[in-house]
């Protein structure tokens, strides 16, 4: 079936239906994935997906939904259904397709796809993630059990259109190995990984470095323990950092900004971070993950500056949210099909600044390098920031001892304010990061 | 729809053209000389959600997915493949995929299907399926909570309340030569007020979330107006923290409020008594069934056989009915969580806990319903034997790592407890604990059992399924709290 046929078919049927505006989107996607555990093949999984989303819009009222039966006696009843729905939503004055002078033809090739990743044998795929599975097991006799070690590919395709001419598709392949080995002594057992995520498999890390930091990691844990209640000094290693960024985009995507549902509401141009932080959005990045020639509404993606030299200087937003707050939209539509878009990052980094993360532990007396944090502790309506964490305690500028069963606690607003120094060390491992960061002053629970 | 649709076996082989014979040629196919054990899992499911935020209803959207799921397992190896096309020519493709783990080239005769089973009970039986509720209905009950919600206090700047609706059927089919399916209703509604007062200062906001819901029919809403008592709960949830001060940080007397704070069994004991972690011996539990886990007072089930409940199900998602699992029995461990592939390399009976968020995924232990049994305590005589401490009745949210056996949970309403008395509300506070030592420090156990109103999901490896917990009140002696103030 040529699916961008059956795209331009709905179209038609959608507006024979008096639809004033339609939108067409088909995913077609392929996975697999092998988990080897203890040097033996766990799990082995295949599949093949195609889903068909559909929106309508009627004026101001619109309906979203999506099927993954194609048969045309489905389809109909599809568009029927969606009809209906439209029907008895309510007027919504900013609801609707976006304005139909926005859409480019420019859809510049961003590199998103390795055939090679495609053509890869399943026995080679097997063997990455035993060799990375192994060289964690081998690291050290105190690895003593293992998760498991995966290697998974993803290859999908999307085809694009809408009631405005607008017509674009892409494809794009993501490839990750990743590793979970278990350290053991008489202190316990620890469990920590390390992965890899890349769209071309010849950027993948290699097994044995992916094994080997996964194991380390593992193996740093050990012995972990409380440290009394107190207010330190907090550094967040790249991945917390990032973390703590993913956060950060919730808290100014347009849909928590107009519901006064984000502690950044209405601070638009006030500074609201350290002087020496700048926050990217990079949806053409060739190559990387977060990457797309146009978003989840066809508008062509972009380049935005949330946070620069501290200062608010852009929400993330889609066409809805843009108009609520009346401005455009950033580009950052998102769809899950059957449901409308909604706001999320591309490619979303902190600029690196000037400090080595050596340099960055050097300068901490006493205070907590975190390496994993847990729960959902953050509330973003008034910034209030608490979670679990794990880490290695830092005296006198030097790592020493595991921690681990406390928690670090702050709000978001002084946690910005009180960003101190910004690492050297921005490595592209997924499509949101950020390098070392130290936080001022953080509270940590524990004894 | 509702007469076809309340039998999966009829409803599958007619709607995709199957018969019994490319059934049993799939399973053959997928067996092999080397494969233990091989099932295939058909799934038909229409997810519907009309949302509605700033007094109108915005939101209506509508997915249908289908589709089939072909696993085969050899020792401790699986081998899974699944399609949405639902073809005879697809299941051959699946059956072939899933076997290769076994590295079998060759294929056993078609395995014969004689067996229809049903369910044990019928633990929701509902008349008119939640996707078919007319959507006029839905929008009637939104906008009544809204006006409720904001009538409960003007400082109410914004409500958002969604209802979601799913009808999914199951059919699962296994190489022991049976089929069982199952018709499983589920709705869910959750309102979200926004509390403003820009007299306490700037920007005061604050956020308050109450829902529920299950394997019932719509009037489960109606019925006690609970629609009602959703919208104030939210309501009064946002109000109460606009009041609150910063949380405490450091260690203290916890009481956790019944229902949903039973959360803390989930994360605290609950993952780390699944099967599939015990069985590769990487849960912070692993080997210490007999053992003394938690005081004496406590006795911890997960029952999936509750009627009408979030978390129950009539069979699991491998045919397996679900029974009343005994996990810890006044201290002491007795039972893990079981998948069938998992009981049986640990030479334990199956539990009815293998679950998969849909086709597409993999079956593994997971829980149903979790809670403690009542003590005999009451929750007033509990909280008046704290001198200070926290007493928690609201959680967003928690999470556990089962190897060191580290868990959090997030409060969402606390309070402080002074002289035995609920003193001021505290702001949010993530607890965090370590699980095989938590429920040892269980010094009080409440008459007052609850279970939750039906919103919990649970996340594993990347798979959500809904979940129910329950507790009675409880106190435990000593647990960190993750506030600012020390």
């Amino acid at each position: 079936m040529d699916y961008r046929e059956l795209a331009q078919d709905l179209l038609r049927r959608a507006k024979g239906k008096d639809a004033s505006g339609a939108e067409v989107i088909v995913v077609e996607d392929e996975s697999f994935s092998v988990q080897v555990r203890m040097r033996a093949v766990d799990t082995l999984q295949s599949a093949r997906q195609k889903r068909l989303g559909l929106r309508l819009c009627f004026g101001q009222r619109s309906a979203t939904t999506a099927t993954s039966d194609f048969s045309s006696e489905s389809l109909q009843r599809l568009l029927d259904d969606t009809v209906a729905m439209a029907r008895a939503t309510a007027e919504d004055p900013y609801a609707g397709l976006p304005e139909p002078e926005l859409f480019s033809a420019d859809a510049p090739d961003l590199d998103l796809w390795d055939p090679e990743a495609a053509n890869l044998p399943i026995q080679d795929r097997i063997a990455l993630a035993t060799a990375a599975e192994s060289a964690a097991l081998d690291f050290d006799p105190r690895i003593t059990n293992s998760e498991g070690g995966e290697y998974g590919h993803e290859d999908a395709r999307l085809i694009f259109a809408n009631s405005h001419g607008f017509a674009g598709e892409y494809r794009g392949s993501s490839v990750v190995l990743s590793v979970s080995p278990i350290a053991g002594d008489n202190s316990g057992m620890q469990r920590d990984g390390w992965y890899s995520v890349q769209r071309r498999l010849e950027n993948l890390e290699s097994p044995e470095s992916v094994g080997r930091t996964a194991a380390e990691r593992a193996l740093r844990r050990l012995g972990a323990r409380k440290v009394p209640t107190q207010q330190v000094p907090v550094v967040f290693d790249p991945d917390m950092a990032a973390s703590l960024l993913r956060t950060i985009c919730g808290a100014v995507s347009g849909s928590a900004i107009y519901r006064s549902a984000s502690f950044l509401t209405g601070k638009l141009g006030e500074k609201v971070a350290s002087g020496d932080l700048t926050i990217v959005d990079d949806g053409r990045m060739a190559g990387k993950l977060g990457s797309r020639p146009f978003d989840g509404e066809g508008l062509p993606t972009r380049r935005t500056a949330i946070i620069r030299d501290g200062v608010l200087a852009s929400y993330l937003l889609d066409t809805y949210t843009g108009r609520k707050l009346g401005m455009a939209s950033t580009g950052n539509a998102s769809r899950s099909l059957g449901q409308p878009p909604t706001v999320a990052p591309t490619n979303c980094h902190i600029v690196p600044g000037p400090c080595s993360p050596e340099q960055i532990i050097r300068s901490v007396d006493r205070g907590l390098y975190v390496t994993e944090m847990i729960g959902f502790g953050v509330n973003l309506v008034t910034g209030d920031y608490s979670r679990g964490a794990v880490g290695i305690w830092i005296e006198n500028g030097e790592l020493t001892y595991p921690v681990e069963e406390i928690t670090i606690a702050g709000n978001l607003k002084d946690m910005l304010e009180q960003i101190e120094m910004i690492g050297d060390d921005l490595e592209w491992r997924g499509s949101i990061v950020a390098p070392t960061l130290k936080i001022a002053r953080m509270t940590i629970a524990g004894n | 729809m509702s007469a076809e649709i309340t039998r999966p076996e009829k409803f599958f082989l007619e709607k995709f053209g199957l018969t019994e014979e490319s059934l049993e040629r799939t399973l053959g196919a997928a067996l092999g000389r080397s494969i233990d054990y091989a099932d295939l899992y058909f799934e038909h499911r229409v997810n519907e959600e009309i949302g509605l935020e700033e007094g109108i209803v915005k939101k209506a959207a509508k997915s249908i997915s289908q589709g089939v799921g072909v696993r085969a397992t050899a020792e401790e190896k699986t081998g899974f493949a699944y399609s949405d096309e639902i073809t005879v020519e697809n299941l051959q493709l699946a059956a072939q995929r899933a076997r290769y783990i076994a590295a079998d080239s060759g294929q056993s005769d078609a395995v014969a299907v004689r067996e229809s089973r049903m369910a044990p009970r019928d633990l929701y039986p509902v008349q008119v399926p939640p996707t078919d509720v007319p959507i006029q209905t839905k929008i009637d009950l939104l906008h009544q909570i809204d006006r409720i919600a904001r009538a409960y206090d003007p400082h109410i700047t914004k409500v958002m309340a969604t209802i979601s609706s799913e009808q999914k059927l199951v059919l699962v089919a296994t190489s022991e030569g049976w089929v069982v399916g199952d018709v499983r209703p589920l709705h869910r509604l959750q309102v979200t007020c926004i509390a403003e007062d820009g007299r306490r200062g700037p920007g005061m906001r604050q956020m308050g979330t109450f829902g529920g819901g299950g394997r019932a029919e719509y009037s489960f809403f109606l019925e006690d107006e609970r629609f009602a008592h959703f919208a104030r709960e939210a309501a009064r949830q946002a109000i109460v923290n606009l009041d609150a001060d910063d949380a405490p940080a450091g260690t203290m007397d916890v009481v956790l409020g019944p229902g949903w704070p039973g959360i803390l069994l989930h994360e605290a004991v609950g993952h780390g008594l699944e099967g599939d972690f015990n069985r590769k011996g990487t849960s912070a539990f692993s080997g210490r069934l007999g053992e003394r886990v938690a005081s004496p007072l406590c006795t911890v089930v997960d029952d999936g056989t509750i009627p009408g409940r979030r978390g129950s199900l009539n069979v699991d998602d491998e045919g397996t009915p679900t029974q009343r699992n005994v996990l810890i029995e006044n201290g002491v461990l007795k039972g893990y969580l079981q998948d069938r592939l998992n009981a049986r390399l640990m030479g334990m009976a199956p539990t009815g806990n293998g679950r998969r968020e849909s086709y597409a995924h993999h079956p593994m232990p997971r829980m149903t319903n979790t809670f403690m049994l009542p003590g005999s305590t009451s929750p007033e005589d509990i909280i008046r034997s704290v001198k200070r401490g926290l007493y928690a009745v609201a959680f967003s949210g928690g999470q556990v790592d089962i190897t060191n056996g580290k868990f959090v949970f997030s409060a969402s309403e606390a309070y402080l407890i002074e002289d035995g008395k609920i003193g001021r509300p505290v702001k949010g506070a993530t607890l965090i604990g370590n699980g095989p030592e938590a429920l040892t420090r269980v010094t009080m156990v409440g008459d007052d059992l609850k279970l939750d109103e039906g919103i919990g999901t649970c996340g594993k490896d990347g798979q959500s399924v809904p979940v129910g917990v329950g507790l009675p009140t409880i106190l435990i002696n000593g647990m960190t709290v993750g506030g600012t103030q020390s």
